[in-house]
């Protein structure tokens, strides 16, 4: 170990690996993965969410699921819960759709209207 | 590097490893894999998270959920619902989660609730293998601060300034001790870390090997450049082959990264550590006789002065902290003097790990604020006595230490105030006993302990223990006489001033403490000959209640020397010579006619 930059540059890169571990204070990204989400395609939509955050070196926002909510036609269903509690549900999720709520809701804080419950044609 | 969606934490500290964690852990990653998750799910093993009762455990993030007394069997459904389908089980969560919608994390539990974690900081929080994860929590960052912006003498000052104390027992200042070692001028000094844990019932050092080895680690190195020495060793009992090879991978890493070796962060400063593995003698933890041991000698204590400070290793100055002391180190650097002496009490400062043990509801591993009184250890964190008994006394300090009777359970636990209660802090082994433990029983077992320990090198302990071990021996058996207690006052008195080292100084004082507080114990032995908490075989009957029991020979089958005599439909009665008072019966009796009278 030479210097204080090069033990903060595998700190740095160390963090983003537990910080799962630490009470997170950032976004929650909770995925339905009842049996209805899965057989939508949860799976693969979760699976782009920790893609999307590893790519862009996020550790504001952690990745986690949940069971089924009971609306199973609109799965699958993901649910981003804002530091401030503020809850967006997003329905009919697909893996195309993750870049875009990271980009505009996880970072800028933003949540994407049309891909909301309130969006969803009935 | 690989980013997961969840890490599944699994307690790897000695307790769980017993409880078959292991094998938890092969089993998590079996259906990890069948289920196609190797991607998404990591499962790391780590120290002890304290709750040792409850067993193996295992933590779920980020969920935080945390799942106790975990078999192997119940991995496929922590997998599958969990992990799947994103499911809490809810079978598994502590019995004292409050809100049984609401995933219980761990600081959520009361046991967690009252604690200050500093020493233990890491402890079930990082893979104690993995030095990268050490380094995430602000590992070496102290080590690095000291060696780039800090001399010696500043080191010596903040240390001193936060009034820590060693915590192997004696309390002395640790900023002192390294101040008295740095004065000296030698071509070689030392810095040594005891983690020889010889206390009956104590595993705090364990733990934090176990759970975060690094710490220890870099506060030597820290110590090493406080006094100016190049050369450090951990001396720990080889009967804790988990610490053991953790501390190796651990000295490994660094070594690697360089956090250990030559010129450490581009300074002159160069620190090397080995480890010096311990037969587990008790004696072999008292510092001279460690010393003595690290040499290659037979272990055995010395007269001081010299102190370790000016001749210690080899005759070098040197450093010898335990191993909760150098666990303190970094946290102190890297936050502050003054933060650490705003913890704790005016002369005690920063938090005490304990190892609580006996009759309580949540064996395990504490670490609390020092101040905290018994009453919040036993009651709030331990989570009371079992079977709805009462408390009546506390052994703190192991075999060199006393009891804190139930009278003073509001008694704020710190150096000062259990030394004038004729106990001490110890290394913080924390022995809870109810209404059923007999004081003199009590005392007669650590003394058992010390006249075994003893290395025999001075009279007054080879000796004086053993005559006070006979007299106890004498007492419990009904066979004691009324001079008795004037007796092992005045062995007691002569033993504390007269032996060699700490071991025989102080194994006197569980005797004087249970004096001093259960005198009416020893009365009821030596004058009543009865022991009031039916402890003592020799003064015990079993009797059968006539009027209670419906003669249906269960007792008499279970009694394995034949002593139960009578007719079916009857009622039975107790050879009293051929009884053996093991008990049998009386756990046998369906109709609570057995009674044992004192
Ligand atoms: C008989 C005896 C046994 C001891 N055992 C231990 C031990 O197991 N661990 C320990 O740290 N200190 C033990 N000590 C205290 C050490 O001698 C020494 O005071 C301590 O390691 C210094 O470190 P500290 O200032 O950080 O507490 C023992 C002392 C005596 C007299």
């Amino acid at each position: 170990m030479k210097s204080l930059a090069e033990l903060a540059a595998i700190r740095e890169k160390a963090l983003k690996e537990i910080s799962l571990r630490q009470s997170n204070d950032g976004y929650k990204i909770i995925v339905g993965m009842a049996t209805c989400g899965i057989a939508a395609g949860a799976r693969p939509v979760m699976n782009s969410f920790v893609e999307e955050l590893k790519k862009r070196n996020l550790t504001n926002a952690t990745v986690s699921m949940t069971g089924c909510v009971g609306v199973c036609r609109l799965e699958p269903m993901v649910e981003v819960i804002a530091p401030d509690g503020e809850k967006t549900t997003y329905v009919k999720m697909s893996p195309e759709m993750v870049e875009k709520i990271v980009v505009e809701h996880i970072v800028n804080g933003k949540p994407v209207k049309e891909y909301t419950i309130g969006n969803a044609d009935n | 590097m690989q980013i997961y969606r969840s890490h599944i934490l699994v307690c790897g500290g000695t307790g769980c490893t017993a409880s078959k964690s292991l094998e938890i852990i092969s089993e998590l990653e079996s259906h990890i894999n069948a289920n196609s998750l190797q991607n998404e799910v990591k499962v790391v093993k780590t120290g002890c998270f304290g709750l040792c009762e409850k067993g193996p455990i295992l933590v779920i993030y980020p969920e935080g959920a945390t799942y106790v007394t975990v078999a192997p069997s119940d991995v496929k459904e922590i997998v599958e619902e969990h992990l799947v389908k994103g499911r809490i089980v809810k079978r598994l969560l502590p019995k004292d989660a409050k809100l049984a919608e609401v995933v219980t994390s761990l600081d959520k539990v009361d046991f967690f609730a009252r604690q200050m974690r500093i020493a233990l900081r890491n402890c079930g929080v990082i893979n104690p293998e993995v030095i990268d994860e050490y380094i995430a929590c602000d590992g070496y960052k102290a080590l690095g601060k000291v060696l780039t912006e800090m001399k010696p003498a500043d080191v010596i000052a903040e240390i001193k300034k936060s009034g820590l104390r060693g915590r192997g027992g004696g309390g002395f200042p640790t900023g002192v001790k390294w101040e008295l070692a740095s004065k000296p001028v030698a071509d070689q000094k030392y810095v040594c870390c005891n983690a020889d844990e010889g206390d009956p019932g104590a595993f705090m050092d364990r733990s934090v090997l176990e759970g975060d080895p690094h710490s220890v680690i870099e506060a030597m190195a820290i110590a090493g450049y406080a006094i100016g020495a190049s050369q450090g060793y951990i001396y720990i009992r080889a009967e804790y082959p988990i610490a053991v090879e953790r501390l190796q991978i651990a000295i490994k890493q660094a070594k690697e990264y360089g956090l250990l070796g030559k010129n450490i962060f581009d300074s002159d400063f160069s620190f090397d550590l080995e480890l010096r593995l311990g037969a587990g003698a008790f004696v072999c933890g008292e510092e001279t006789a460690l010393m003595t041991s690290i040499e290659g000698k037979r272990g055995e204590p010395r007269p001081r002065p010299p102190f370790p400070a000016n001749e210690g290793l080899w005759r070098k100055p040197t450093v010898l902290n335990n191993v909760e002391t150098y666990a303190n180190i970094p946290s102190i650097i890297n936050n502050g003097a003054d933060w650490f002496a705003s913890i704790g009490t005016e002369k005690s400062k920063g938090t005490k790990v304990f190892a609580i043990g006996g009759k309580i509801n949540n064996t395990g591993l504490v670490e609390i604020p020092m101040g905290t009184t018994l009453r919040e250890v036993v009651y709030d964190i331990g989570g009371g006595i079992p079977n709805g008994k009462k408390f009546k006394a506390a052994q703190t300090g192991g075999p060199s230490g006393g009891c804190i009777p139930a009278q003073l359970i509001d008694t704020p636990i710190d150096y000062d105030t259990l030394i004038q209660l004729g106990s001490m802090m110890g290394s913080g082994g924390l022995i809870v006993m109810d209404e059923d433990n007999c004081m003199v029983d009590i005392a007669k077992f650590f003394l058992e302990f010390t006249v075994d320990e003893s290395c025999g090198k001075c009279p007054p302990c080879r000796i004086g223990t053993k005559r006070m071990y006979e007299i106890l021996e004498r007492i419990t058996e009904g066979k004691g006489e009324e001079s008795d207690i004037e007796k092992l006052e005045i062995l007691a008195k002569n033993i504390k001033a007269s032996a060699l080292c700490g071991l025989g100084q102080t194994a006197p004082n569980p005797i004087l403490s249970t004096l001093k507080y259960f005198r009416d114990e020893y009365d009821a032995h030596i004058k009543d000959k009865k022991c009031p908490a039916g402890v003592c075989k020799s003064l015990l009957k079993f009797v059968i209640d006539a009027d209670k029991c419906k003669g249906c020979s269960l007792c008499q089958r279970k009694c394995p020397t034949n002593a139960i005599s009578g007719e079916i439909k009857k009622p039975y009665v107790i050879d009293q010579d051929k009884c053996i008072k093991c008990g049998a019966c009386m756990d046998a009796c369906k109709f609570k006619a057995i009674e044992k009278k004192a």
